[in-house]
Order: C-alpha cells, then sequence, then structure tokens
C-alpha cells in the first residue's frame, strides 16, 4: 500500500525544523517502524539523510520509540507501543503526520528523538530501595499480599517510554513518575522509605521542568500500558501525608 | 487549587439556597431579610472574607497553573487529539478567566452597590431600623433581556467549569478509588447541572414575571 508521510525533519537542538512529505509504498504486515525503515532505505539510496528516530527492543518493553502519529502518542491504538503498531491497522492511501513528543523537559535532539534523560534523573532522585548488598534473602521471608502485588506488578509494567508527557496538555509527567512510586511503596520493601521517595521523586519532576497536573487523564488513554491514574492519586496521597509529617 | 474549589463549591449551595428566596411572592422582604443576616452576622462576615480570599487565591492558582503548564509544554502539535474522557478539562482556564470576568460584573451590580450604599432602603413592620433592598436593583437587572442570557450563559460556563472541577479536587486530594469513582463522578455531574441551573431559574423568573 502507498502512504503520504509528512514528517517532522529537525537538523539538531538548536535548529528550528519543519516537516517534510514523502511517499512510501510498503506491505500492511510490517510494523510502523519498518516502514520508516523502508523510508530510510529509501533516502538513504538517493543520498539524502535518514530520518531518525528512537527505537530499541521492538517489542514493546523497551519504551524507546516515541513518536506522535496523527496526534497521539504511539499511534492510534490504545495500549500498543510504535514499534507494536502494524500498517495493517492504515489503509492504502493515507496520510500520516508524524511528530516528535513535544514538552520543554524533552527537547528534539533529531528528527522524531528527543531527550528523555530528565526520566533518569527522576529515578536517581529515589527510584531505588536501600538494601545491603550480600547474601539474596529466601524469596518468600517477606510476606506479600495477592492485591498488593498484582497492583505493585500493574505499576511496574510502566516502560518509561514517556507517551504520558507528550499526550499531556500541561507537559507533565505525573503518571510515569506515580507508576514508579506505586511501583515500589506497594511492596513491603519499598514502603520503607516511600514517603522520602515521593518527595525526592517529585521535587526532581518539577526542577526538570514538567508541567503540573491538572487531572486531564490524556496520559491514561495514551499510555501504552494502560497506567491507571489511581498511581497518581496514591502519589498525592503520599505526598500530602508526607508534607504533614516530614520534618 | 482543590481546596479552594471546595470551598467555592460549598459555597456555591449557601448562595444559590439564599438566592432561591428570591422566588417568593413577598416583594422581596424575606430576600432583604437574609440579606440583612448575611451581611450583619459576625461569623458570616469571617466567612465572607474568607470567600473573597478564597476567590484570589483560586483565580492566582489557577493562572499560574496555566502559565506554568504552558511552558512546560513548549510548543503544540500540528494535529490534536482530545482521547482523554475529561473533555472540559482541557478548557479550565478559559472557562476560569470568563467566569472570573462574570464575577466581577456581577459583584459590581450588587455587592458594590450595596457597599456604596446606592441600594434604596425600607421598612418592614417590626424592625426598627431600616432594611437595604438588595430586591429592587435584582429586579431591575433581571428585567433587562440582555443581562438575562448574559446571567444564563455564564451559569453554562459554571456548569462546564464545575463538571471538571468536581471530580478532579478528589482526585487531587488522592481520594480515588475503584468503589466510589463512579459515585464521584454522577455527584459531580448532578451537582455541576443542578447548581448552575437552580441560579439561572432566578433571572429567567424573574424576566417572566415581571414581563
Ligand atoms: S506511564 Fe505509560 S506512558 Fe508514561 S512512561 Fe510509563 S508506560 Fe510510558
Ligand atoms: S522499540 Fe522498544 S518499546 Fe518500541
Amino acid at each position: 500500500m502507498k502512504l503520504n508521510l509528512k514528517i517532522w525533519r529537525q537538523k539538531n537542538k538548536e535548529s528550528k525544523g519543519a516537516f517534510e512529505k514523502y511517499e512510501v509504498l510498503v506491505n500492511e504486515h510490517m510494523s510502523f517502524l519498518e516502514m520508516l525503515d523502508v523510508l530510510n532505505e529509501q533516502l538513504i539510496d538517493s543520498k539524502k539523510d535518514p530520518v531518525a528516530f528512537d527505537h530499541d527492543c521492538r517489542e514493546g518493553i523497551c519504551g524507546a520509540c516515541s513518536m506522535v502519529i496523527n496526534g497521539r502518542p504511539h499511534g492510534p491504538n490504545g495500549g500498543t507501543t510504535t514499534c507494536q503498531l502494524h500498517m495493517r491497522y492504515f489503509k492504502n492511501g493515507d496520510d500520516i503526520v508524524i511528530e516528535p513528543f513535544r514538552a520543554r523537559a524533552f527537547p528534539v535532539i533529531k528528527d522524531l528523538v528527543v531527550d528523555r534523560s530528565a526520566f533518569d534523573r527522576i529515578i536517581q532522585a529515589g527510584g531505588f530501595i536501600s538494601v545491603n548488598t550480600g547474601q539474596a534473602q529466601d524469596g518468600n521471608a517477606i510476606p506479600v499480599s495477592r492485591e498488593q502485588s498484582s497492583k505493585s506488578f500493574d505499576a511496574a509494567a510502566c516502560i518509561g517510554c514517556g507517551a504520558c508527557v507528550a499526550a499531556c496538555p500541561n507537559g507533565s509527567a505525573m503518571l510515569f513518575t506515580a507508576a514508579k512510586i506505586s511501583h515500589l511503596g506497594l511492596l513491603p520493601q519499598g514502603k520503607v522509605e516511600h514517603l522520602r521517595r515521593t518527595q525526592d521523586m517529585v521535587k526532581q519532576m518539577d526542577a526538570e521542568g514538567f508541567g503540573f497536573c491538572s487531572n486531564i487523564g490524556a496520559c491514561e488513554a495514551e499510555c501504552p500500558k494502560e497506567i491507571s491514574l489511581e498511581n497518581i492519586a496514591r502519589m498525592n496521597r503520599a505526598l500530602i501525608q508526607a508534607s504533614l509529617t516530614s520534618e | 487549587m482543590s481546596l479552594s474549589g471546595i470551598f467555592l463549591m460549598l459555597f456555591l449551595i449557601v448562595h444559590l439556597l439564599g438566592n432561591l428566596q428570591l422566588l417568593r411572592d413577598d416583594q422581596g422582604m424575606q430576600f432583604n431579610l437574609y440579606t440583612y443576616f448575611m451581611t450583619h452576622n459576625p461569623l458570616i462576615k469571617l466567612i465572607s472574607y474568607s470567600l473573597y480570599f478564597t476567590i484570589i487565591l483560586h483565580s492566582i492558582q489557577g493562572i499560574y497553573l496555566a502559565w506554568v503548564n504552558r511552558k512546560a509544554k513548549g510548543s503544540k502539535y500540528a494535529v490534536s487529539t482530545n482521547t482523554s474522557d475529561s473533555f472540559f478539562a482541557r478548557y479550565m482556564i478559559h472557562l476560569g478567566l470568563l467566569i472570573l470576568a462574570f464575577l466581577l460584573i456581577h459583584m459590581y451590580q450588587f455587592w458594590l452597590q450595596m457597599k456604596l450604599g446606592a441600594v434604596p432602603l425600607v421598612k418592614y413592620p417590626g424592625h426598627e431600623h431600616d432594611f437595604q433592598d438588595l430586591y429592587t436593583p435584582v429586579v431591575e437587572v433581571y428585567s433587562n433581556i440582555g443581562y438575562v442570557v448574559f446571567y444564563t450563559v455564564s451559569m453554562i460556563f459554571i456548569a462546564m467549569h464545575l463538571i471538571h472541577g468536581f471530580h478532579s479536587a478528589f482526585q487531587s486530594l488522592g481520594l480515588n478509588h475503584k468503589k466510589y469513582n463512579g459515585l464521584i463522578r454522577s455527584i459531580g455531574w448532578l451537582y455541576a447541572i443542578l447548581i448552575p441551573l437552580g441560579f439561572a431559574i432566578l433571572p429567567i423568573y424573574i424576566y417572566l414575571t415581571q414581563a
């Protein structure tokens, strides 16, 4: 099938960038990234600069494949990353607009690639548990209830892709940060530092220039791992509790 | 934002209950007696000052939030979509500013006139002192079709603001629970429609009965 692409091209962080139009012939079994590979082959053959885009696992687990497809991060399908989006969801002759994630804290490096290291710094600020190294503990030594472990696991499904920030009109990173905080804080090993972790990670999140949450819910709607807003409420509770009780 | 919003939502209920006395067929006596009580009771005075403060606080918070968030987003997408299920959430600042403009006009029309003593006085049997006859300027304003439309449209903006604001306040305070979310949403919708509707009935009713 033939597609009409309009892709954001930007040389580097400093340059302005603009859309460019391309035509590409692909088959419906390709993934969206393979479609871009085909385009890049064409561009390289004609001695043009290929479109830069982030990708790694191509199986929906690394969170690298950031782009906004027809106004939606990771494209039109719910609960799907760009690499798992297949061309059969498009029709012959479709127009597809591809843009980079947009947020001040995610500056564009080149074309569709944005710098998401702000997420790494949020994790560094508190996304860990403090344990002594040494012999591994007996896995069953600390009882964990089924409900807590499921909820924690749901939050741990966050792949740090940043689609939540990209979807949010406020450029807020609340869903990502809340997912990480819930993932650790719901388990006994992480509970100990839950309040302090929440404060530290939220502080870093604000310092990175992400916006405030106004409960729009676009993050939840666009998250490829369907992380729930419930996590943000849990983080808000911890923040309130921490601000009332911390010294 | 959420706490100031909740205070304002509670105020709206009281304000509406008080204003419904305009519907009584007594030339505004009950309403004016109520107005006197509301402007002379020391406890109510204290609440009024907290109210002025909260209105200003909520406005400043909202404008600051919108300003920071606009900066945080940076640039916009070429193709825009609205996939979240809270439609009005994206327009809170616009609705808020419209409501603020309404509020300024509304307070100029009634509150300021009373404070300046530009309201006629009346006497009621059994009371020594004069009462400010707020009922008369209210009827005057609501006899003007332009103002009736203005008030009604403003109430629609308030309804839209509340549809998001109600459940959003709960989420910000961390109150999100599968068992209660449906209930919060439903009460939110009911509140957001019934309260502005109640307010909107007043100018319409007065306009129709005066005509
Ligand atoms: S919460 Fe969802 S959208 Fe945000 S980073 Fe994690 S997986 Fe991506
Ligand atoms: S490339 Fe890893 S999630 Fe898409």
